[in-house]
């Protein structure tokens, strides 16, 4: 069984030890300790307000935690961290802005320099084979404004790919997508992890449409996390340790629900079907 | 061609001023807009505009060149605007509109002694809605410095802007100092504003800044297009402005030259009508090719 607060181990590509953040007074993360490997798909999951922003914050630099460290490779952050790939959250394009999705790429390359950029065969084949990657080829000239949730969630990964990092970071991308995206963007970002061996670390209010592919789970509840493999996490007792009150773990059709009361009074039929937990 | 170009038009003084100084100013209203328009800072833009003219009537009221209190009042203002904070968007739209009642307040006040000091009732027209005719030719290399000053700026600072201007987070995630970066923009804003503000007026300045660069956007998908289209419709605009202007002396009952802002702005404004016909917007988008993918895919 996962312990509460397990702490980072050696090796690992981020390691993010007893960070806590209060905002305001209000304590939004209590002493959260987790790591991310290399070429795995971490899920970090909690209900909206549970503190996964302010947690990505932290662990981008833009947010200065109160207490507790980020190691990354071994060693402490610093400000100009190029290992990191960061998705944010969502954001909100005018369909006039003049940026083409490749256009959008191509800064992932060189986006925080100064100057007038030299353009390149070199820098053009990088664009191309990075939006070949995501499966933007079919948009890569429409303005980044007029696309989908789903297609600007493509761009948006290749933007964050292209600098090569060694880790990346998602808030909430399937917030906003339908299923059939949500699940497409899913199955790439597996692919993208296990292709170029880099830990993916995605932020989700629902853990199902990531059980097919989540090597480890972080969840969050009331600032606390509790970390490890999938089915050492999502357990009765780990989860009514962290939510302080009793919880239980259904499996449904192999999906998970997440009820609090005693078992008896949930009404749910036992599942033949149950796999993880 | 007589009817066009009246006699004189292309020997006169004023108008080799006014065209040059108007070229140099529409290239770095085009330049500046695009980012303005596309950040949705529209409204700050009219701001600064609103400090530049309390700077302008000043330095009226002073007796120098009321270009440079064009540029102090807006350099001051964005320094101002900046200091207000980059993030709370509402908080920031309050003390912006506070500020700028205050400055149009103080150019009142600055133009009243002014013109009851030297009895030049036309000073208010030439602050406020520009005289680009009474240019002194002795201004245009300082209009060509400033102007080389505020592209250099934004030459310099075009990528990590464009990155701030999609997502501030993602910016700040990828290393870019984003306030510098904020700083360095509002600074190129308030020289554009200031320059704009000499040649068709501090009040009219923003529609210089916006208007061409709001068509620009309807007609390119990239930025660097948009600069370019915003930059020749703007001094297309002003050139245009300044013959309309020059010839309105023979056809206007009173044989009074109409003042130059009003024909730019009005074509400025057509300019904008003819991009939102319909037709138009559809050539635009089968050109750039992306409304028309996305309306294939049946959005």
């Amino acid at each position: 069984m996962a312990s509460t607060h397990p702490g980072a181990a050696s090796g690992d590509l981020l390691g993010v030890e007893g960070v806590s953040v209060s905002l305001s007074g209000r304590q939004i993360l209590d002493n959260v300790s987790f790591g991310v490997r290399a070429g795995e798909f971490t899920g970090l999951i909690g209900a909206n307000g549970a503190g996964k922003t302010t947690l990505l914050r932290v662990i981008l630099g833009l947010q200065r935690p109160n207490a507790g460290r980020v190691l990354v490779l071994g060693a402490p952050r610093s400000h100009r961290n190029r290992s990191m790939g960061y998705v944010p959250q969502k954001i909100l394009l005018d369909p006039d802005m003049p940026l083409r999705a490749r256009d959008l790429v191509a800064l992932g390359i060189d986006g925080n320099r100064f100057g007038i950029p030299k353009p390149s065969r070199q820098r053009r084949d990088a664009v191309d084979e990075m939006l070949h990657a995501v499966d933007a080829e079919s948009f890569a000239d429409a303005r980044v404004g007029t696309l989908s949730g789903g297609e600007q969630q493509r761009v948006l990964i290749a933007h964050a790919l292209i600098g090569r990092p060694q880790l990346l970071l998602l808030d909430e991308p399937l917030a906003n997508l339908d299923l059939k995206s949500g699940q497409e963007v899913v199955t790439l970002l597996d692919r993208i992890a296990d292709e170029h061996h880099i830990g993916v670390l995605l932020s989700a209010h629902e853990m199902n449409p990531l059980l097919p592919v989540m090597d480890r789970i972080v969840y969050l509840a009331g600032g606390r996390a509790a970390s490890g493999p999938t089915d050492e996490v999502v357990r009765d007792e780990v989860l009514s340790a962290l939510y302080g009150y009793e919880v239980h773990v259904h499996t449904l059709h192999g999906r998970i629900l997440v009820v609090a009361g005693p078992m008896e009074e949930s009404g749910l039929p036992p599942d033949p079907s149950l796999k993880v937990v | 061609m007589h009817w066009v170009f009246e006699p004189g038009f292309f020997s006169s003084g004023p108008v080799q001023v006014a065209c040059a100084v108007g070229s140099i100013v529409a290239v770095v209203s085009g330049v500046v807009g695009v980012f303005t328009v596309m950040r949705g800072q529209s409204f700050a833009g009219h701001s600064l505009a609103d400090v530049a003219t309390a700077g302008g009537s000043g330095a009226f009221l002073a007796g120098i060149n009321p270009l440079f209190g064009f540029v102090a009042g807006g350099v001051a203002g964005a320094g101002a605007m900046e200091m207000m904070g980059v993030r709370r968007a509402r908080g920031r739209d309050l003390a912006t509109g506070i500020v700028l009642g205050a400055s149009i307040g103080l150019a009142a006040l600055f133009l009243y002694l002014g013109t009851t000091r030297s009895s030049t009732t036309g000073a208010s027209q030439q602050i406020l809605f520009g005289s680009i005719f009474s240019v002194a030719g002795s201004t245009v290399p300082i209009v060509a410095v400033l102007s080389v000053l505020c592209l250099a700026i934004m030459a310099l600072v075009h990528r990590p802007l464009l990155l701030s201007s999609v997502s501030i987070d993602m910016a700040a995630a990828r290393g870019v100092r984003v306030r510098v970066v904020g700083l360095l923009y509002m600074l190129a804003l308030a020289l554009a504003v200031g320059l704009s503000s000499l040649a068709i007026g501090a009040i009219l300045s923003t529609a210089l800044l916006i208007g061409p660069a709001a068509i620009a956007l309807r007609l390119t998908k990239r930025i660097g297009w948009a600069m370019l289209t915003a930059s020749l419709t703007g001094a297309g605009a002003i050139l245009l402005g300044v013959l309309l202007a020059y010839d309105s002396y023979d056809w206007s009952s009173t044989h009074a030259y109409w003042p130059v802002s009003f024909f730019i702005v009005v074509i400025i404004f057509l300019g904008y009508l003819v991009t939102e016909l319909p037709f138009v917007r559809t050539a635009a988008a089968r050109r750039g090719d992306d409304t028309a993918t996305v309306t294939e895919r049946g959005r």
